[in-house]
């Protein structure tokens, strides 16, 4: 911090980051107090979007909550269905049949992958370059168009059932998901030679919004930020669920507790969902995707139930407190991006504003997942 | 009579030259960004649509001038005319071929570092005048960027005096001729560095004229839009005009100072081609450039002025004033 | 001091492996879709918003308006309206409204349709300024030139007829009948009541 701002004569302004501005991909807002260019107090403010998902979870039958699913993280809302899928199926103890447990890891680890491609892209864009953007926009689109073929839907996935999924996959999916790794697998280091080790984006990302371990831990930060603080902590190892005890996989972590770090873990974590894809496409078994006999209205017997998957931006969690109804009596969500937009107002203290807005890009946050 | 006659024509004919140049090097880049980004870039307006710059230009002028409330109306309204002044003033200064100059100073080289300067001015101007806190800080930023970078600017334009002997931009260019190792930037003979100091030169008129990754006063994803946030229509179109005509200015004079302006590398036929050819050539870098690279921050500008350039520039001008007074 | 020139080094060098790429892009052919000019391959699963099914035997619509479609919408954006003809069996469907500004494209009515009456259309071009155009009747789009009347099945027509005058004489014994209780309530209501008073008495 430079010594005027430290000095008893300083003068601070309030400036408003958003709701409408390019760096906030979205609604957020932060009340910023600036000494200068220096952030003196930097507050997210949450809301402009907030739809009320808790409590429509509160007045619609199990079937009618399906929609929300994927509004939630627009970007990565295959893991969203996963998880409310996984909940449902622990309340009223349904048998999930193996091949769709595997199409439902492959959809959702596609869409991790896009949902990172989109992050990378914005994050740069954020920083001024705006070509890599378009480049992992090509890529996207590639996996948005296997994922249609299947959901019949590009963004908004409404396709995992309680029991399995909504349809099967076909050969021209497994074909096409092949194809797509095998041409998307050498654009990664392609983009590492483009962005990633540029001097001038090394200089604006190394070293700048330092995130303790102990940090991430008091706001329950989670995902790559977390990874990125060096803690060794993904759902999909340390609390299994579906099939990912039997696939092939590392969890990359970072100790550089930096932007850099964070940005490194998602990039690996691409490739690591490729290797994922992979197995599961050479594991897939043959059978049913739907689970016999499940009740179309659905009544799980009275009780609390919780279940965590590994979103693309962390941890999502989803708690119910059933009375056995066809309703929820109670539905909670955790979602990834509010814990770690929450650690913003302390990391960001001091910090330059250009140095501020690369940290929060780094964050990755998705404001509709954040407000609910 | 004859004079003014010469004066006019020239005026005309400058005035198409960069009227032309300001609609469709637009049109260069935005084509340019769409291929290097694997797209197509404008395409539906005319073929190849060439007839965009047009569209775009009646677009902005058929808009509304809206002054911001808290605005301070005078130097909100002045501040796009004062931009786009010094940019156009400064082709009266340059030879595009050897009898081919509008008007020959002995001092060309300094009236451009001085209505250059007026440039970031006027940033400022802007940037205060909206009255928007976004814009404010551009501005500010825009200036400080502004001194930072006329320090290493000005020490290799010394350089190139000291080597040449002369501020007529004419008279450097017609110093550079014959073959290509007479160019200012291979002059190996006066100093070593000169292709370092070309190098310099390059990246200070890069932060001159306020483009990627030096965009510190447009800064998209901080600022907003920087010091045009406030303006709309025909204001905003004349600041983005003056970018291409500041654009055209920086690559003119590094093509005269360094690239031999209108000579011909192989010794036969100079003349304003080469010039053209030199110019677009830069011109093109500069977008290259733009669409390839993230922003730096506005330490990592400040520090790359005070730590890389300004050193360098200074070994250069020592190393040459010895290599002058030694052989 | 090795450092700083290493720096310069490196950093100019990744600076220029940058421009490398994007040169090598800016040569190689565009992958746009000139989208009006041509437009997307569509996949079969495509969801668009729902349609019913024209059945090939009859040319009508499969739909039984058992309403399960109407129920199980999140967002209450379907209404059949349905009303029993004669001669037809089952209720006909007079119109299947869809307000498309509130759809989801979940597929909880394609799923709950047990007779397979609805499915996701392929259509993606939909654009206008006006609410209303998003509210669709069904009905309408499957039969634009005109809703066909449903075929009246004679027997089912007679046996109908059949019915509802059987119905009505029916009902008309019941009335009768009825009548009849009543008055036989009656009297011995007065009766009890003449006792009573005369219990009192």
């Amino acid at each position: 911090m430079s010594s005027l701002a430290q000095s008893q004569l300083r003068e601070t302004f309030e400036l408003n980051i958003g709701p409408q501005h390019p760096a906030t991909h979205g609604v957020l807002r932060i009340k910023v107090v600036m000494d200068g260019e220096y952030i003196d107090r930097a507050e997210p403010i949450l809301g402009y979007i907030h739809r009320m998902h808790e409590k429509m979870g509160e007045n619609r039958t199990w079937n009618q909550f399906w929609p929300n699913m994927g509004r939630l993280d627009y970007l990565s809302a295959m893991a969203y269905n996963h998880c409310y899928a996984g909940l449902m199926e622990r309340a009223a103890g349904i048998e999930v049949p193996e091949r769709a447990e595997y199409i439902r890891v492959i959809t959702a680890e596609l869409n991790r992958i896009q949902s990172h491609l989109l992050g990378f892209g914005a994050y740069i864009m954020d920083l001024g370059g705006f070509t890599p953007l378009m480049y992992a926009m090509d890529e996207r689109e590639q996996i948005l168009d296997l994922l249609e073929s299947v959901t019949g839907s590009r963004l908004t996935y409404c396709y995992f059932r309680f029991g399995g999924v909504y349809n099967d996959i076909d050969d021209d999916f497994i074909t096409g998901t092949r194809a797509f790794l095998k041409r998307f697998r050498p654009q990664i280091p392609m983009y590492h030679k483009l962005v990633t080790g540029n001097a001038i984006l090394m200089d604006r990302l190394i070293g700048v919004g330092p995130i303790s371990a102990d940090m991430c831990r008091k706001y329950g930060a989670t995902g790559p930020v977390l990874r990125g603080s060096g803690v060794n902590y993904d759902i999909r190892r340390n609390e299994p669920y579906s099939v990912y005890p039997e696939l092939d996989f590392d969890i990359p972590v970072y100790k550089e507790c930096d932007s850099m770090a964070r940005y490194m873990v998602r990039m690996d974590e691409m490739v690591q969902s490729c290797r994922i894809i992979e197995n599961a496409l050479n594991k897939l078994p043959e059978g049913p995707v739907m689970a016999e006999k499940v009740p179309k209205a659905l009544k799980p017997p009275k009780g609390d139930y919780h279940y965590a998957v590994e979103a693309a931006r962390g941890t999502f969690s989803m708690r119910t407190v059933s009375d056995g109804t066809n309703t929820s009596y109670r539905m909670r969500l955790r979602s990834p991006t509010y814990s770690n937009v929450s650690l913003f107002e302390e990391a960001s203290r001091g910090m330059l504003l250009s140095d501020a807005l690369a940290f929060l890009g780094s964050l990755d946050p998705v404001i509709p997942e954040m407000d609910r | 009579m004859n004079e003014l006659i010469r004066l006019l024509s020239y005026m005309i004919c400058l005035a198409a030259f960069l009227g032309l140049n300001l609609a469709y090097l637009g049109w260069v880049e935005r084509k340019g960004a769409g291929h290097i980004q694997r797209r197509t870039g404008p395409k539906d307006v005319g073929p190849y649509g060439l007839l965009q710059p047009l569209a775009d230009g009646l677009k902005l002028m058929s808009k509304q001038l809206i002054v911001p409330a808290n605005a301070d109306r005078p130097l909100y309204m002045c501040a796009p005319i004062l931009t786009m002044v010094p940019a156009v003033l400064l082709f009266v200064a340059i030879p595009f071929g050897e009898h081919l100059v509008p008007r020959e100073f002995s001092f060309g080289l300094l009236m451009m570092f001085a209505f250059a300067s007026v440039g970031g001015m006027s940033i400022l101007i802007g940037g205060w005048g909206s009255g928007n806190k976004y814009s404010l800080i551009a501005g500010a930023r825009a200036v400080s960027q502004n001194v930072a970078y006329e320090i290493p600017m000005l020490i290799t334009a010394i350089t190139i005096v000291m080597i040449t002997g002369s501020m007529d931009l004419n008279e450097i260019v017609r110093q550079q001729g014959g073959y290509i190792w007479n160019w200012n930037v291979f002059r190996l003979d006066k100093s070593i560095l000169m292709p370092v100091s070309f190098l310099v030169f390059f990246i200070c008129s890069l932060a001159e004229t306020n483009r990627t990754p030096f965009d510190m006063g447009e800064c998209e994803g901080e600022l907003v839009a920087g010091y045009h946030t406030e303006y709309g229509g025909m204001g905003f179109g004349l600041f983005m005009m003056a970018e291409y005509a500041n654009l055209v200015i920086g690559c003119s004079l590094t093509t005269v100072l360094f690239l031999g302006g209108w000579q011909s590398p192989i010794g036969i036929f100079p003349g304003p081609h080469w010039f053209l050819l030199k110019m677009y050539f830069l011109i093109w870098s500069f977008v290259w450039i733009r669409w390839t690279y993230p922003r730096t921050t506005f330490w990592g500008l400040l520090n790359l002025s005070w730590k890389y350039l300004i050193p360098f520039s200074l070994v250069n001008l020592l190393l040459t004033a010895l290599f002058i007074k030694v052989f | 001091m090795s450092g700083y020139f290493k720096d310069i080094i490196t950093g100019l060098k990744s600076l220029a492996v940058g421009l490398q790429i994007t040169n090598k892009e800016f040569l190689t052919k565009p992958i746009t879709l000139l989208y009006p000019h041509e437009s997307v391959k569509m996949y079969p699963r495509y969801r668009g918003h729902i349609e019913l099914i024209k059945d090939p035997e009859t040319g009508m619509n499969r739909c039984i308006c058992c309403g399960m479609c109407e129920k199980g919408c999140p967002s209450g954006s379907i209404t059949v309206k349905s009303e029993k003809r004669p001669g037809v069996k089952g209720k006909v469907l007079t119109a299947y409204i869809l307000n498309f500004t509130t759809c989801s494209l979940c597929g909880q009515c394609v799923e709950n349709c047990k007779p397979e009456a609805i499915r996701f259309s392929n259509e993606y071009n939909l654009a206008s300024t006006r609410r209303e155009d998003y509210i669709f009747n069904l009905l309408e789009k499957l039969h634009p030139e005109g809703i066909p009347e449903p075929e009246v099945d004679p027997e089912l027509l007679k046996k109908e007829l059949e019915k509802e005058e059987a119905a009505k004489k029916a009902a008309a014994a019941k009335k009768e009948a009825a009548a009849k209780q009543e008055a036989v309530k009656k009297e011995p209501a007065k009766e009890g009541g003449e006792s009573k008073a005369e219990e009192k008495s």
